[in-house]
């Protein structure tokens, strides 16, 4: 897969169709392939990768991206083709300086995951039939693919590319892999349980805003929680009430865009995870107004800059469930 | 203000909708209708103005209760202003519960300007059942309390 991607970088570069490309190249260690832009065919053969910790969504770098000059090929897996859609309805990419070749999606993996077992001094990490062959300084491990992937792949919700110029490879499904189970767990405990749930989730959060940073649908020049004024700018989380409101504002600002692709509890250092506070609205907003999933296409409307004159009062959140 | 169990008096935030609730609550002021003190009301031009900000950051500064007030649906002065408050409000209120605060601390009313008895009623109901549940403390800033 990293050849074909890499020989058709290079036609298309060759041929001036596009003058960069973005994708992923080696990190420091085995498992932190981070996207980068590479504008020359020998930028690619050098350090172009296309491995099982790609993981990363390019999309929101497109919103820069695609207003420098020229051209650019991205690489797209499904998940990110949804933002990508959600960011040319918003308006906030280039449709037309952006070619995309559509590439197969995960699952990726997860290096936290691997540590997790134990595993530490980690040269290299091999899929051999599903079964990890992880080189580290003190020998060979081996451990199941399967347990070492990454928290947005358990739950993938769609192999199918919305947008595309060109595929390598298959085009998928949209899968159905219940991605609300835990949202249905949580609403099912009792209010005291899910406050102290929320408690000891969001009381590890450090406010290093990375979740709010790597976000495709976080694309506000300006965002509230910089401004200075605003009373909630500390870097450090000084109070519990800081964490809460920093986690519901953000989850709201992308309510009705966020098109659940993880990335928020991907890069989380503390292992929050954020992306239930998304997919509780996401889960809301299908019960309440209709199946919507943001990014399946760049014409409707967002639910909630919509309305009908029946919509139900929000007395029935508080009449469901458990309190 | 004393804060225990039995003679716990709750701050109230109300947003009133400057056409309606506002005129609403004015009428039962002007009826003589009594509604409890612990409602502190601040206008804002359409319910719709209600950032999700506004009802955190009234927790944040000691609030116990939230309820926001506007025209009812169809009669917004601004033609669509509450459709989108419904939406947007029911959603933050599903978070709000599901993050495991307590659901009638929230609220949203419809209430008209010439509804003066109703917004009296709305009041003391909701007055009443944030009293019942005690001071706000899952949605509180420490740094905000006063002593």
């Amino acid at each position: 897969m990293q050849e074909t991607m890499i020989k058709r970088a290079k036609e298309l570069l060759a041929d001036g169709t596009v003058s960069r490309v973005i994708g992923w190249k080696k990190g420091e260690f085995a498992y932190d392939t981070t996207p980068a832009v590479f504008e020359t065919a020998e930028e690619l053969d050098r350090d172009f990768a296309f491995d099982d910790f790609t993981a990363a969504n390019v999309s929101k770098y497109l919103v820069k991206e695609s207003r420098k000059e020229g051209k650019i090929l991205a690489f797209l897996k499904p998940c990110d083709t949804y933002s990508f859609n959600q960011l040319i309805k918003e308006h906030r990419v280039i449709r037309e300086n952006v070619y995309i070749i559509g590439i197969p999606g995960g699952p990726k993996l997860d290096a936290e995951k691997i540590k997790a077992k134990g595993i530490t001094g980690i040269l290299g990490i091999k899929n051999e039939n599903y079964t990890l062959k992880i080189e580290t300084l003190y020998g060979t491990e081996t451990m199941p693919f399967y347990e070492a992937i990454c928290g947005k792949c358990e739950s993938c919700k769609s192999k199918k590319h919305v947008i595309y110029d060109e595929l390598i490879g298959e085009d998928g499904d949209i899968l159905d892999s219940n991605r609300f189970d835990t949202v249905e767990k949580l609403e099912n405990m009792t209010a005291q349980e899910r406050f102290d749930f929320w408690r000891e989730q969001l009381s590890k959060c450090i406010r290093c805003n990375a979740c709010r940073n790597v976000c495709p649908a976080c694309t506000c020049e300006k965002c509230v929680f910089d401004n200075p004024k605003s009373g909630i700018e500390n870097k450090a989380a000084s109070d519990s009430f800081e964490e809460n409101l920093f986690h519901i504002i953000r989850a709201f600002h992308v309510a009705g865009r966020c098109t659940d692709c993880g990335e928020c509890s991907r890069v989380c250092p503390q292992n929050i995870p954020l992306h239930l506070l998304n997919r509780k609205f996401i889960k809301d907003i299908n019960e309440l107004y209709g199946e919507y999933q943001a990014g399946a296409d760049t014409v409707s409307r967002s639910p909630i800059t919509d309305y009908t004159p029946d919509d139900c009062e929000p007395s029935v959140v508080h009449e469901r469930g458990v309190e | 203000m004393q804060v225990n169990d039995n003679n716990f008096q709750p701050v109230i935030v109300a947003f009133c909708c400057n056409w309606c609730s506002y005129a609403g609550a004015d009428l039962s002021g002007t009826n003589r209708l009594n509604y409890p003190t612990n409602v502190k009301i601040i206008r804002v031009p359409c319910s719709c103005r209600v950032n999700p900000m506004f009802i955190l950051r009234a927790f944040q500064k000691g609030a116990d209760g939230v309820i926001i007030c506007g025209c009812h649906p169809g009669d917004c002065h601004y033609t669509s202003g509450n459709y989108y408050t419904r939406r947007r409000i029911t959603l933050l209120y599903s978070m709000l519960d599901f993050l495991g605060i307590e659901r009638n601390r929230t609220r949203l009313e419809w209430v008209s300007a010439a509804e003066g008895a109703k917004f009296a009623a709305t009041m003391q109901q909701f007055t009443e059942d944030v009293r019942k549940l005690g001071p706000n403390r899952r949605l509180e800033d420490l740094r905000c309390r006063k002593q």
